[in-house]
């Protein structure tokens, strides 16, 4: 979360303040024992369930269904169940998680006790019924009981509100925050990693395990409620699963890519570098995070078909006849004819065959202009000049970013999408650049004369 | 042509196998006699909670499940049919103590049936034999259940225990049919197919057990309305693993597709190495190989010429017979040193690395993994993708001659069983 802002700062301590007010007023003398069990049990399911998120995304996005825990203290508590369950959420202060900083718990604690509160109060307003006797002492510890069904019936809709108010209260709250921190950060645009609706409806589908949780501990008892957490922990292995076969994904991608430069020794990196440009292009410009993981992969992927051309072909210093010409020209295709199977693609496929069209027409494989230009070829086309112009080559020396970006406006329009050249600009002016790291070849590397990415040097035709 | 048609009717006819059929008349026997059976003795029970039941085990089928390996589960209808055969009470007045364990068959059948309907429609494949599975491990399942119900449980509440004892029983019926069907289907050893569904099922079958129980002990409460309450988590759990089975396919297919690089440079015959990669399966599970081995081995056939791309000419014809043994060292350690780049796939740079090793009297003896591609790679190199009898036999035959020298015996005669049993298209 890094330094927070003065803004933020109110805003942390105004729902902390809240929810101290909420906890402060819990009647500690006044309630009998078995709330205090009901208490302890969940606050220790709600550890267990917190302590072990799911991440969802690259970012700080995880996920964790502790509301089920929150939501069955009202279910069970009845007219206690607004305390109830802020106690519970409060809880989150304590979870076992590495990297927390003191303020994200505090804020993490009060943000559940006060949705936690807010459901509690919805669900005893509208008439929804104590599932458990906290007086009984033998009911709460054992199990064994049963809930008439007219009961059930009087509760169903009024935990169903609790249920809406508690994810919402969370995630407003949640909000406020992100919304603050974000505004304090360089990037200013709010792309969320996971798309909230799904996010919500989640939410609401594990908040109606607290009915599930709240049944349970009547019928079973407090220990065997703790049976709904063999099917979370069974979902989270295989989240934990996706995270980790998506990374090998990612670096296997990257590896092979690397594998195919090495054809070529100026051109080592260009790939990686492309894709982070191209990564940088797609976000300045507010593109939807899973797209901008695209063009990621477009870029990464956009010059896998020059192993088609062969190695003569780029090694040839001067003109190239018109054959030779013909074979670089045809590199984006024999990129598609390997990457076409690739079914996430989609839409990066039309960036690697079209990242050498032109505004102006006069680009190939196809000849496009303008808007008939795919958009992820047109993002592309900017990162990978860009990178050509400021890598060094074997007739000429790496020239400098001030010099590519002005080189960069001067061809938008003609050659580059003026849009794209703009949002690069900017996010190189934020972010930086790290080109090539200048190397001398080794003997046995291949050396090639030619780069057709190159808008100084573009391949020459013999006889122009 | 028309004699061709007839050939690949008669393959696909025979492609249905024993196992299968056995499964499929055991299944449509079951259903005929349980069908019979409730129409004539009147349903017992309360109809709204079988037709409740009925309708979220069709939910569930038709939201299959596709697993890694090209497994299909259907873990909600599993799990609803599993808490239909254990319910005994459900809120607010229904008691289902009587009701036979044929009705569970009826119920069951009918939910899977109309759940498998959209998926016929959408032109996929009914999945008749995942269903039967399911359908006769519920069937064991209740048919265990309902007449100890009366003597063994505490009414009107079944018992923890003896409840999880009776869904694992059901989890394992499933499994070891599915095991016996994907043996016949693979051609691989059964205790092998076992081992890798037990492996790649348990979690999912715990939460499918699981599931069921809680079913049955909210019904009890909350009526037909906890199918509702408990759906949210139960798709959260399904979300969760489609993900996980997509992004496993996605890798896979951009090993696929990334190694043809090869192929588009020119520095091997076009289809190489996914020739060499169905070929090395074959063999490997001729050998008994588990499936996590096996994956390691697609991917390391699928890369095992990756090397090559340090070469500044491709080699004629892209034979890495041609070249010296030096040479062909050299160009497997670059590719491993490409492979393990990636920080995620030792095991299968490990594969490419040794590939070149002969059998024995090297510096080591090499891993199976290594000599299953060699032999593979070599094979095709002879015979690239022809289906010509002759040069095959030839190819064995040169293959052998080295055998105990070059080639693993073990490895050259699981090939020659694998080309003999199927035509080389068939792989």
């Amino acid at each position: 979360m890094g330094r927070l802002s003065l803004l933020t700062w109110f805003y942390v301590a105004a729902v902390v303040t809240a929810a101290a007010a909420v906890l402060v007023r819990v009647p500690v003398g006044g309630v009998p024992t078995g709330f205090w069990i009901v208490c302890v049990g969940l606050a220790l399911l709600f550890l267990v369930c917190d302590s072990s998120p799911i991440t969802l995304g690259p970012g700080q996005w995880v996920w964790s269904p502790s509301s089920a825990a929150t939501l069955a203290a009202v279910v069970l508590l009845g007219h206690l169940g607004g305390y109830g369950a802020a106690i519970v959420g409060a809880v989150a202060v304590f979870s076992v998680r590495r990297g927390l900083q003191l303020v994200e718990r505090l804020f993490n604690g009060a943000m559940y006790a006060l949705a936690g509160f807010a459901a509690g109060m919805t669900y005893h307003m509208l008439n929804g019924k104590a599932f458990i006797d906290i007086t009984q002492l033998n009911g709460v510890m054992t199990g064994g009981n049963t809930i008439p069904y007219k009961i059930f019936e009087m509760s169903l809709w009024p935990f169903a509100a609790a249920a809406v108010v508690h994810v919402l209260v969370n995630h407003g709250l949640l909000w406020g925050m992100l919304l603050l921190d974000r505004r304090t950060r360089a990037s200013a645009r709010l792309t969320p990693d996971w798309s909230l609706p799904l996010l919500l409806s989640s939410d609401l589908g594990f908040a109606a395990l607290g009915l599930v949780i709240a049944v349970l501990w009547v019928v079973l008892g407090p220990f065997a409620s703790a049976i709904v957490l063999v099917p979370l922990y069974v979902a989270r292995w295989a989240m934990g699963q996706f995270a980790d076969q998506q990374r090998a994904h990612a670096a296997t991608l990257s590896a092979l890519c690397q594998a195919v430069e090495t054809k070529d020794f100026y051109t080592r990196g260009h790939s990686e570098r492309v894709s982070r440009g191209a990564g940088m292009i797609a976000r300045q410009t507010g593109m939807r995070s899973d797209r901008a993981e695209a063009v990621e992969f477009a870029g990464m992927l956009h010059d896998v078909g020059k192993l088609g051309v062969p190695t003569r072909v780029l090694q040839k210093e001067g003109s190239l006849t018109e054959e030779e010409f013909a074979a670089i020209q045809l590199h984006p295709m024999r990129g598609l004819e390997i990457v076409r199977e690739i079914g996430f693609l989609n839409e990066a496929l039309s960036g690697i065959v079209h990242h050498h069209e032109r505004m102006d027409g006069r680009g190939y494989p196809m000849g496009f202009a303008g808007q008939e230009i795919p958009e992820f070829a047109r993002i592309i086309a900017v990162a990978d000049a860009f990178d050509s112009m400021t890598s060094t080559r074997a007739y000429r020396k790496a020239i400098r970013i001030s010099d590519a970006i002005s080189e960069l406006r001067k061809g938008a329009g003609t050659q580059f999408d003026p849009k794209f050249v703009d949002a690069f600009v900017e996010a190189l002016r934020r972010d930086g650049w790290k080109p090539q790291e200048p190397a001398l070849p080794g003997s046995h590397q291949i050396l090639t004369s030619q780069d057709h990415d190159d808008p100084f040097n573009p391949p020459r035709l013999e006889g122009t | 042509m028309t004699a061709g048609a007839a050939d690949e009717r008669w393959l696909a006819w025979q492609t249905i196998d024993t196992g299968r059929l056995v499964l499929l008349s055991v299944t449509s026997t079951l259903v005929i006699v349980a069908v019979a059976q409730t129409a004539a003795v009147h349903f017992q029970g309360a109809h709204l909670v079988a037709i409740a039941f009925g309708l979220y085990i069709a939910f569930g089928e038709l939201l299959r499940l596709v697993l890694p390996g090209g497994r299909v589960a259907a873990p909600i209808a599993m799990s609803a049919a599993l808490s239909y055969a254990m319910v005994l009470q459900v809120a607010p007045h229904h008691r289902l103590m009587n009701v036979p364990a044929l009705q569970v068959v009826v119920v069951a059948a009918a939910g899977m049936a109309i759940g498998s309907i959209p998926h016929i429609a959408a032109g996929r494949r009914a999945g008749v034999t995942g269903m039967s599975a399911r359908l006769v491990a519920v069937a064991c399942v209740a048919f265990i259940f309902h007449p100890l119900s009366r003597h063994l449980f505490t009414m009107p509440r079944p018992a923890f225990i003896p409840m999880a004892i009776l869904a694992m029983l059901g989890w394992l019926i499933e499994t070891v049919i599915s095991a016996i069907i994907r043996a016949d289907d693979l051609r691989a050893r059964y205790s092998v197919t076992l081992a890798d569904e037990l492996r790649v099922q348990w979690r999912l079958g715990l939460a499918v057990g699981v599931a069921a129980i809680i079913t049955v002990y909210g019904a009890e409460v909350m009526g037909i309305a906890e199918l509702a309450v408990f759906a949210g988590p139960l798709l959260v759990i399904q979300f969760a693993f489609r993900r996980y089975a997509g992004i496993r396919a996605t890798y896979l297919q951009t090993v696929r597709a990334l190694a043809q690089v090869t192929e588009v440079g020119g520095y091997v015959e076009s289809g190489h190495s996914r020739r060499v990669s169905r070929l090395a399966l074959a063999i490997g599970r001729e050998l008994g190989m588990p499936e996590p081995d096996l994956l390691n081995l697609e991917y390391a056939a699928l890369m095992h010429d990756i090397g090559q791309l340090s070469l500044v000419e491709p080699i004629p014809g892209g034979a890495t017979l041609l070249v010296s043994p030096a040479e062909a060292r050299r160009i497997a350690e670059y590719g491993a040193e490409v492979i393990r780049q990636t920080g995620v796939l030792d095991a299968v740079a490990e594969l490419v690395r040794w590939q070149w090793l002969p059998a024995s009297g090297g510096l080591r003896t090499p891993p199976l993994g290594s000599m299953v591609i060699g032999v593979a790679n070599v094979f095709d190199d002879l015979v690239g993708g022809s289906a010509d009898r002759d040069k095959i036999a030839a190819a064995l035959d040169r293959l052998k001659l080295a055998a105990g020298t070059e080639y693993e015996p073990i490895v050259v005669a699981a090939l020659a069983s694998v080309t003999a049993r199927l035509p080389i298209s068939r792989l």
